[in-house]
């Protein structure tokens, strides 16, 4: 029999209306790397919380056995003592505090309460080697960190591998990584794979949720994968392939991650001229510089680039709500526009999905109805005086055109998976009846089914003659569905390309410069 | 998107029952506790309708307060100057009134104004230049405090014309009582059809006449039986008249408008709301703005009642209407609260005020229990939201 570190046995967890974990079963093998594949609302971030305590023993069913002994755990303090660690999809430092200080942060080394720092320092010292942060990586863009640099002046990629420095201050037996590569560059996903690797080397067990398949083939020993709350099973990675870890995850055969259908491209529906955006913080320094481009009706206008391109800002200040000062031209159906806010964007029939729903797309709060007719009142009211059943009506149109799974308009949106979060933000804009569409990474951190089903809802408005741009840092989702790809770096525009002459590698030579003129 | 119809995911009839929350429920059964403590302490004396008229007056000047304020700690925000602007406010009006000879109609008007007037000041400071509303408003505290000792040169003010007077301390005749009552019956039952006749256009299921009747039939009574109660004293009292008005405004506009809608969602995610199109500065100052006309209407009433301006009107009255609100349910990291709510909380601060001082106990008590009792909403509700 294999020797299993942990075995959570028919764990079934509920929340209000909703069965997130039905009698769901893992064995994860001592010093392996398992990996949890699954559909955002499968239920993994769920089972994490289950284990790692922060849903305390008693608020579900079923049996978490840890080296052969059943553990409840009542907080997150008992499962750290097993030598159980977790590091969250959201990053839990300090921006404040040191890099030291973070690593340390409550369970400092210290004697009679007065806290030995310097012997905080060595320590953190010796860890930042060990994640590869102390010294320059090769072609790294990333100075060297120190344990006293300050959390916030970290890059986001910089700053996980801190949590995991953290983590491995502990005496971590069990890591857990949920969604770690998410806002990684593919460097860092290749330090981070590297420092998994040697842990897995050390003896320390991992268990690696995420979607990203290239990723889970390369690392992983085994992979269990859940549906619905339940799980579907278990094997090694030599029995799987990717295709075969994606049928298991969506229940079908996908034969095409991506719905292509030919569009005819029809006149020009949006044009920039000569746009330029200051930086907000440097004065005299500009984020953008003279950008220019036309989209079309009837077209999927795709733009690329590396992080930190310039293309949200672009966008976000065409929009009107990028804190800083930009000059330009905007032409929506060959009209000129003068857009002051967002309420004027969306006014002259642009709207925005922004990249980051739960900051800037919804009121996790409320509910779908008062999130879908949020940017729309005027519709749903008269004199200013709001009209529920209007609202009911309107948000039920939107629930079945996305085909949001929902028990109810009246659910909040906080109980929703990241796919139908994301299709509650569609249904917010698409409410407006926009002419012009711009989608700012519309299928970051949702699953396979979900990004099918939103791919499609892209090209039902193409048909219907709204003006579709996305923004993506996914190469494969850019190729996949743009019909004309813009590509952006360092805050201009580096080409153009159209479909069927653009490949990864032309794109990321323009992103980088090389296919400038 | 035409083609679409209702088919699915039709609001319930049970929907539309009133949501009762936890938090609500705590409170009501709170407050129907003391007040069978206090009707046992007393000998009865308590559940006199004369006393239960002075306990609504002793509410009325913090229930409106109440109102406005849930609308600032819903958008996440904060008004510690409402205590001194009322204050000023009042004092201004003794000061144009008694010293200047000015009319009824003309004071209270200058004095609406200038309580707009300061709230869109502070609002537009915390809006627009994005100075910390605790900042502006504790500013705004001193500032109208100093105020109020300048215009009134740190002595009362007194008397006021008849026809100011009756706004703080007149009843309305029982006639005029009864026909308000009726009026408001009506107006229950039309709003009632509105939105029967609304959710029947959008083919939504509809509750039956039967329990629609019901319905009218309990709210009318508790209307009616209220206003009987209290002409069998001396009628309504116009402030109590006039804070239940200005409720019942103030949760229409928070509940039904767009407005309203926007200032929940600015308080729910501030950013959301500035993406989707809601104009959050604006909205900010118009909540300040509605927040400074309760306080100068709050201190035409506090003024009237003592029929003087007196400089130390309002003291610590913002902290008294934050209680309420927040005894009511509003979350102070916005987002969450009801009008109701506040009312609920003045209520709850009167009855430990009013009951404990009829039992003579010494006033300090009133405060110890008060914190307690703020303290404990508060904690219960975050303790029983945890536990879920």
């Amino acid at each position: 029999m294999t020797d299993f570190i942990l075995e959570m046995k028919d764990i079934c967890k509920v929340f209000p209306g909703v069965k997130a974990l039905d009698q769901v079963s893992i064995q994860v093998g001592r010093g392996e790397i398992h990996a949890i594949c699954g559909e955002n609302g499968a239920g993994k971030s769920t089972l994490i919380k289950v284990l790692s305590g922060v849903y305390p023993a008693g608020t579900y069913d079923g049996e978490i056995v840890v080296d052969g002994k059943t553990q409840s755990f009542e907080g997150i303090e008992d499962a750290e003592k097993q030598g159980i660690i977790c590091i969250h999809q959201e990053l839990a430092l300090v921006p404040e505090l040191s890099v030291g200080e973070n690593i340390f942060l409550g369970n400092q080394p210290n004697r009679l309460g007065v806290v030995k720092w310097d012997e905080i320092y060595y320590q953190t010292q010796l860890l930042l080697e060990k994640v590869g942060l102390a010294a320059s990586v090769a072609g790294s863009e990333h100075p060297v960190v120190t344990p006293d640099d300050k959390i916030k002046n970290l890059g986001i990629g910089q700053q996980q591998l801190v949590e995991i420095a953290k983590a491995l201050s502990k005496k971590t037996r069990l890591l857990i990584l949920d969604e770690p590569t998410a806002a990684l560059t593919e460097k860092e996903v290749d330090i981070l794979l590297d420092i998994l690797d040697a842990l897995r080397k050390e003896g320390v067990t991992s268990i690696y949720i995420s979607h990203k398949l290239d990723e889970v083939m390369r690392i992983a020993d085994s992979v269990t994968v859940i549906r619905d709350g339940k799980s579907i099973g278990t094997s090694g990675i030599k029995e799987l392939t990717k295709n075969k870890i994606i049928s298991m995850m969506v229940g079908r055969e996908l034969t095409n991650l991506f719905p292509r259908v030919e569009h005819t491209r029809g006149e020009v529906g949006f044009e920039v001229k000569n746009f330029s955006v200051d930086h907000p913080e440097i004065p005299g320094k500009k984020l953008i510089h003279n950008v220019s481009f036309k989209a079309y009706k009837g077209e999927i206008l795709g733009v690329s680039g590396l992080m930190g391109a310039g293309r949200t800002e672009l966008f976000s200040s065409i929009y009107g709500a990028f804190p800083a000062k930009s000059e330009g031209e905007v032409y929506i159906d060959g009209k000129r526009v003068d857009i002051k806010s967002p309420g004027d964007a969306i006014g002259h029939g642009l709207s925005l999905v922004t990249e980051d729903r739960k900051r800037y797309g919804l009121v996790l709060d409320m509910n779908i109805k008062e999130n879908t007719t949020m940017s729309s009142l005027g519709r749903v009211s008269k004199n200013a005086i709001l009209n529920e059943s209007a609202e009911v009506h309107y948000t039920n149109e939107y629930v079945q055109y996305l085909k949001t799974k929902t028990p109810s308009v009246e659910t909040r949106v906080r109980n929703l998976s990241g796919g139908n979060q994301q299709k509650v933000v569609l249904g917010k804009v698409l409410m407006t009846e926009p002419k012009v569409l711009v989608l700012d990474e519309p299928t970051r951190g949702i699953d396979v089914g979900a990004k099918y089903e939103i791919y499609k809802i892209m090209n039902m408005l193409v048909e219907e003659g709204v003006v579709v741009i996305m923004v993506s840092s996914d190469l494969e989702e850019v190729l996949g569905m743009s019909d004309r790809i813009l590509v952006m770096g360092e805050g201009k525009v580096r080409g153009e390309l159209a479909i069927d002459e653009a490949n990864q590698e032309k794109i990321m030579m323009a992103a980088t410069g090389g296919l400038q003129g | 998107m035409s083609e679409l119809t209702n088919a699915a995911k039709l609001p319930s009839k049970k929907k539309n029952m009133p949501k009762i929350d936890i938090r609500t429920f705590t409170m009501i059964g709170g407050l129907v506790l003391l007040w069978i403590l206090f009707t046992y302490t007393t000998d009865g004396t308590f559940l006199l309708v004369r006393n239960i008229s002075n306990l609504l007056r002793q509410m009325a000047i913090v229930g409106i307060l109440g109102a406005g304020m849930v609308l600032v700690i819903v958008t996440g925000n904060i008004d510690l100057s409402v205590g001194s602007v009322l204050g000023f406010l009042g004092g201004l009006a003794a000061a144009l009134m008694i010293w200047n000879g000015w009319g009824t109609p003309a004071t209270m008007a200058v004095i609406l104004l200038a309580g707009a007037l300061i709230g869109v000041i502070q609002g537009s400071i915390i809006a627009y230049i994005k100075v910390p509303a605790f900042i502006v408003t504790l500013g705004g505290l001193l500032i109208f405090r100093g105020g109020l000792l300048g215009v009134t040169k740190g002595v009362s003010i007194a008397p006021f014309r008849p026809s100011y007077i009756y706004v703080g301390q007149a009843y309305v005749s029982n006639e005029v009582g009864v026909a308000l009552g009726v009026l408001a019956v009506v107006v229950w039952t039309a709003t009632l059809f509105n939105k029967r006749r609304s959710r029947l256009k959008y083919n939504f299921p509809v509750e039956s006449l039967y329990k629609m009747a019901a319905k009218i039939a309990v709210a009318a009574l508790v209307i009616m039986g209220i206003i009987l109660m209290l002409n069998s004293y001396n009628g309504i009292p116009v402030p109590v008249l006039l804070m239940v008005v200005l409720m019942v405004i103030f949760t229409f506009v928070a509940e039904k408008t767009t407005f309203g809608r926007s200032i929940y969602a600015m308080g729910g995610n501030m950013e959301a709301s500035k993406y989707s199109g809601i104009d959050v500065r604006k909205n900010l100052v118009i909540v300040y703005m509605l927040n400074g006309v309760l306080a100068a209407i709050a201190g035409i009433v506090l003024s009237a009642r003592l029929n003087a301006g007196t400089p130390s009107a309002g003291m610590n009255m913002e902290l008294d209407a934050i209680a309420a609100a927040v005894i009511g349910g509003a979350s102070m990291s916005g987002g969450s609260g009801k009008v109701a709510g506040a009312a609920l909380g003045a209520l709850f601060m009167a009855t430990i005020d009013n009951g404990m001082s009829m039992m003579n106990m010494d006033a300090y008590w009133q405060y110890i229990v008060k914190g307690f009792i703020l303290v404990i909403a508060v904690g219960f509700d975050i303790y029983t939201k945890n536990k879920r």
